[in-house]
């Protein structure tokens, strides 16, 4: 396999799945060219006058739907780790007889294991999305048929917006729908909050088939799916195990070190001048974004100041502080909690965004660059202050990219990470896997103290009389080697042998994953 | 075959290993290794298996390391308590290389506002403890190890004090109650330990035995540092023989408090209010301070109640005691706060140094503040509640010239 080196020094096939790519050429460097895909026309005359769209089951929504070898089936993560939908999906494809689908996830979860034996025997030719825990580690092993894709949610998107992807047919699973195929994420028994990660699919595919547990009479209100874009509606029993779509509540971590993390990264937001009235910030919903979260609160009521909007994933926290008054917006990129879901039914400035609204890389303006500052994790940052989030260490493939990604552009971007978990240092000399160019990377926040870009000399200059433990990202990397007994092997890999290509939020190949031997 | 374990093992472990040693007669050393960072140390932690053999002399042998992220000094401590464990005869030590920052000793004034108790078998705790900043950190080998791993333990301590960087904290070891305590110092003695807590402490007996002990082995291996100690009252016995253990010797630095033990020992429950254990906790502050000494008290065990710990440490100053134990490090933040100088004590200290510098810059034998007499140890005590405020940004560091001018 032909291998070049990209702008970023990485190297990386320039054919992939028979198809031509371009290589990454620096932040800001690549300019698209050409138009935004074009499904097809479609027209009433050929949809049910009465708007009732219901086929009695998956299979005969796909049979309709002309699914054929080689096709690309799309789904979606709204169901988190209780997705069943998509594992009766394939159940379906393998019945029918069709082979070499490209699987086109928004995320894939360990719940989707299942599938590993349709990768084995053609059924599922390659993934295209995220390839998470065993997929991962199935991938890493070579054992893919095809080479996997893994893209942000905003590449995603801008893959299918710009024909990169086509989308042969949509399945979404929806928590309610109606018999017309408008759909909603904020109610049900499977309620999951927003189905914002659809919609490019819904508009773009060709051929959509909603499948929901909570078939309403028309209309469903509201319509986060429009029923317009969908050819086929199926109802079913239950879409999976809503235990595991959205917790009832979400955790604030209880690890000291990774508490104190979350305080440093408020305690920043502070003394480098970001917290003031009407600013901007993201975090997620792990354990340490949380605790940020709280601690941030602690401050903003402090000193009376307010958001004009958070966004990223919505939790009870972020509610709490919407419902107290300290932010005038969420914008939701995802529902993690109960209160998540409630808060988005009942208070309309509590908004859902999809990734053309937040994420998407080749649209009119960034989203993600308009925020002060984001907080994020990472799996590694190297010296140069690149990071990864898509493998660990040992080289295997763990996670998705998410929102990750399109999340760097914001005005300050932050990862809180720890200095190493267990034995495995998370400040390296190099990543395994490049995901995030240092260029976008502007402070390091671990529990043995606080590196900051030299780049960003406004950052140094503002934190440079605090008691915040401000370090070299070098010496960081040095204390941490000594604890851990020195510098890391790397795994042994094949370089002749990709497995599977991080796309940019541009569409180019940031960096090549390599077969573990 | 003869055969031995130590560690831990299984999905709940973090940062620690399980290794299995089975001497044979032949075939040499072979390693059975399941890591989760072979890819990256897997190599280092077979070369320190192979070295260790090879310093103990073991030739033939099936070892089995199931590795969760230990750290060196975890998988040192574990592979020689299993080594140990087959032979017991065995008394040397394989030490690892003492870490520069560890190179630090401690006076008997110290500031100690905050004791973070590590529970001394569980390596995951040690490396992170100091980046809180408690004033001393304690690595327990007596009731946070169960009775069956003592032995491993003390590797782990003894590693641990060589190897863990505590960022300037207190370096403290809590031995085991007496008799078997005086067997937990030669792992601790040799290896920079600052302070060593006794526990259940009665008598002055375990006092004097136990600075016996430690003289003999500062000589033996020619250590110079001081190394203080700080018995701990648990009992009924231990109230009423406070002042004499206080006094048993001239590096005590404190008197301790464990109320655990205490309440059961008088028969009752420990309560909120804490009015079983008033007599007590006010006994053992006066024993201290009549003996010139600090008086530490017991944890706050509710590591969610955060405003109950607060209005403790508030309680416990107000008695007269000038540090807490802490069983989280999420403690330390609230009681050293808590323990910081009040605005009030602040001013006073302020009047008392500027009055003591007035009186000395016109050759005055004699200072007072309005009506009362200043002498040495209350310019002393006035000197250290300022030097505690600036460090704490409660006060500017150049207060001397703003107040003057």
């Amino acid at each position: 396999m032909k291998l070049v080196k990209n702008a970023a020094g990485r190297f990386v096939p320039t054919r992939i799945n028979k198809r031509d790519e371009i290589p990454y050429k620096g932040i800001g460097k690549f300019r698209p060219k050409g138009n935004k895909a074009k499904p097809p026309i479609r027209t009433c005359i050929d949809y049910p006058t009465d708007g009732n769209k219901l086929v009695s089951s998956l299979e005969e929504a796909l049979k309709k739907a002309g699914l054929k070898d080689g096709m690309t089936i799309s789904t979606h993560h709204h169901l988190r780790n209780g997705d069943v939908l998509t594992n009766q999906l394939f159940d379906t494809i393998k019945k029918m007889g069709i082979k070499n689908i490209r699987w086109f996830p928004s995320a894939s979860f360990p719940c989707h294991q299942h599938l590993i034996q349709y990768l084995e025997d053609g059924t599922i030719h390659h993934i295209e999305g995220s390839m998470n825990g065993p997929l991962g580690k199935f991938t890493t092993d070579g054992k893919m048929k095809g080479i996997g894709v893994l893209r942000s949610h905003g590449g995603r998107y801008q893959s299918i917006q710009d024909g990169e992807v086509h989308i042969d047919i949509a399945v979404i699973a929806a928590p309610t729908a109606d018999p017309f195929g408008n759909a909603t994420g904020d109610q049900g028994k499977s309620a999951c909050g927003l189905l914002g990660f659809a919609l490019g699919d819904s508009e773009y595919a060709d051929r959509v088939i909603v499948v929901t547990d909570n078939l309403v009479p028309f209309p469903c209100i509201p319509w986060q799916i429009q029923g317009n874009n969908v050819d086929f509606v199926v109802q079913t029993d239950s879409l999976g195990d809503s235990s595991k779509i959205v917790s009832g509540t979400t955790e604030v971590t209880k690890s000291p070190d990774r508490l104190l993390i979350a305080e440093y990264v408020a305690q920043f937001f502070e003394d480098a001048g970001i917290l003031k009235d009407g600013f901007s910030f993201q975090a997620g919903a792990g354990g340490t974004n949380l605790a940020f979260a709280l601690f941030l609160k602690e401050k903003m009521k402090a000193k009376n100041i307010k958001a004009r909007f958070i966004r990223g994933g919505s939790t009870k926290y972020l509610v709490e502080m919407l419902e107290e008054g300290l932010t005038d917006y969420i914008l939701d990129g995802q529902t993690f909690d109960l209160e998540g879901v409630r808060s988005m039914h009942e208070n309309a400035n509590h908004v859902n965004t999809s990734p053309f609204t937040s994420y998407n890389y080749h649209g009119k303006g960034n989203f993600a660059s308009i925020l002060d500052v984001v907080v994020l994790g990472a799996t590694e940052v190297d010296l140069n202050f690149n990071a990864n989030v898509v493998t660990h260490s040992d080289g295997y493939l763990l996670h998705g990219i998410g929102g990750w990604q399109n999340c760097l552009f914001s005005k300050c971007t932050i990862l809180a990470i720890p200095s190493f978990r267990d034995r495995i240092p998370v400040i390296v000399d190099e990543v395994t896997t490049l995901c995030g160019p240092g260029e976008l990377v502007d402070v390091i926040v671990t529990e043995r103290g606080i590196a900051i870009n030299p780049k960003r000399k406004d950052l140094i200059e503002a934190v440079k009389n605090t008691k915040l433990p401000i370090k070299t990202i070098k010496e960081i990397y040095n204390e941490v080697n000594e604890i851990c007994g020195g510098i890391p092997s790397k795994p042994k890999v094949n370089k002749n042998k990709v497995v599977a290509v991080v796309k940019w939020v541009d569409g180019t190949i940031l960096d090549s994953v390599f077969q573990k031997v | 075959m003869q055969k031995s374990f130590a560690g831990q093992k299984g999905p709940k472990v973090r940062s620690d290993c399980y290794i299995e040693i089975e001497e044979t007669n032949s075939g040499g050393i072979k390693i059975d290794l399941k890591s989760k960072v072979d890819v990256m140390y897997g190599s280092s932690i077979k070369s320190m298996l192979l070295e260790m053999c090879k310093y103990f002399k073991i030739k033939n042998a099936n070892i089995l390391c199931e590795d969760s992220g230990a750290l060196p000094f975890t998988i040192s401590a574990r592979f020689e308590s299993a080594i140990k464990r087959l032979h017991p005869e065995i008394t040397d030590e394989f030490l690892l290389p003492m870490n520069k920052n560890n190179l630090y000793s401690t006076v008997k004034d110290k500031l100690r506002r905050s004791r973070l108790y590590l529970p001394g078998n569980e390596p995951k705790f040690y490396p992170n403890a100091g980046l809180h900043s408690p004033d001393g950190i304690i690595l327990d080998l007596e009731d946070s190890v169960s009775p069956t791993e003592k032995d491993s333990a003390q590797f782990l301590v003894r590693n641990a004090l060589r190897s863990i960087n505590f960022y300037g904290a207190e370096r403290m070891v809590r031995i085991n109650q007496l008799p078997k305590g005086l067997d937990d110092l030669k792992f601790v003695i040799p290896h920079n330990v600052n302070l060593i807590l006794i526990p259940k402490c009665e008598s002055t007996n375990e006092v004097l035995e136990t600075v016996e002990i430690v003289n003999e082995l500062k000589s033996k291996n020619k250590i110079s540092n001081e190394i203080i100690f700080m018995p701990i009252i648990e009992s009924a016995l231990g109230v009423e023989k406070a002042f004499e253990i206080a006094t048993a010797s001239e590096n005590i630095c404190a008197l301790a408090v464990g109320l655990e033990d205490y309440t059961a020992d008088i028969g009752t429950q420990r309560t909120a209010e804490g009015t079983e254990s008033f007599y007590a906790r006010s006994q053992i502050i006066n024993a201290a301070k009549a003996a010139k000494i600090q008086a530490i008290d017991t944890v706050f065990s509710d590591i969610n109640d955060m405003e109950g710990l607060r209005k403790s440490v508030l309680e416990a100053k107000q008695l007269g005691f000038e540090g807490k134990g802490c069983i989280h490090p999420r403690q330390i933040k609230v009681i050293n706060e808590a323990f910081l100088p009040e605005k009030n004590e602040i001013d006073k200290a302020k009047k008392i140094v500027i009055a003591f510098d007035d009186a000395k810059s016109k050759g005055l034998g004699v200072v007072s503040l309005g009506s009362k007499m200043i002498d040495a140890p209350i310019v002393k005590r006035a000197e250290k509640t300022i030097k505690l405020a600036v460090e704490n940004s409660l006060l500017d560091k150049n207060w001397k010239s703003n107040e003057i001018s």
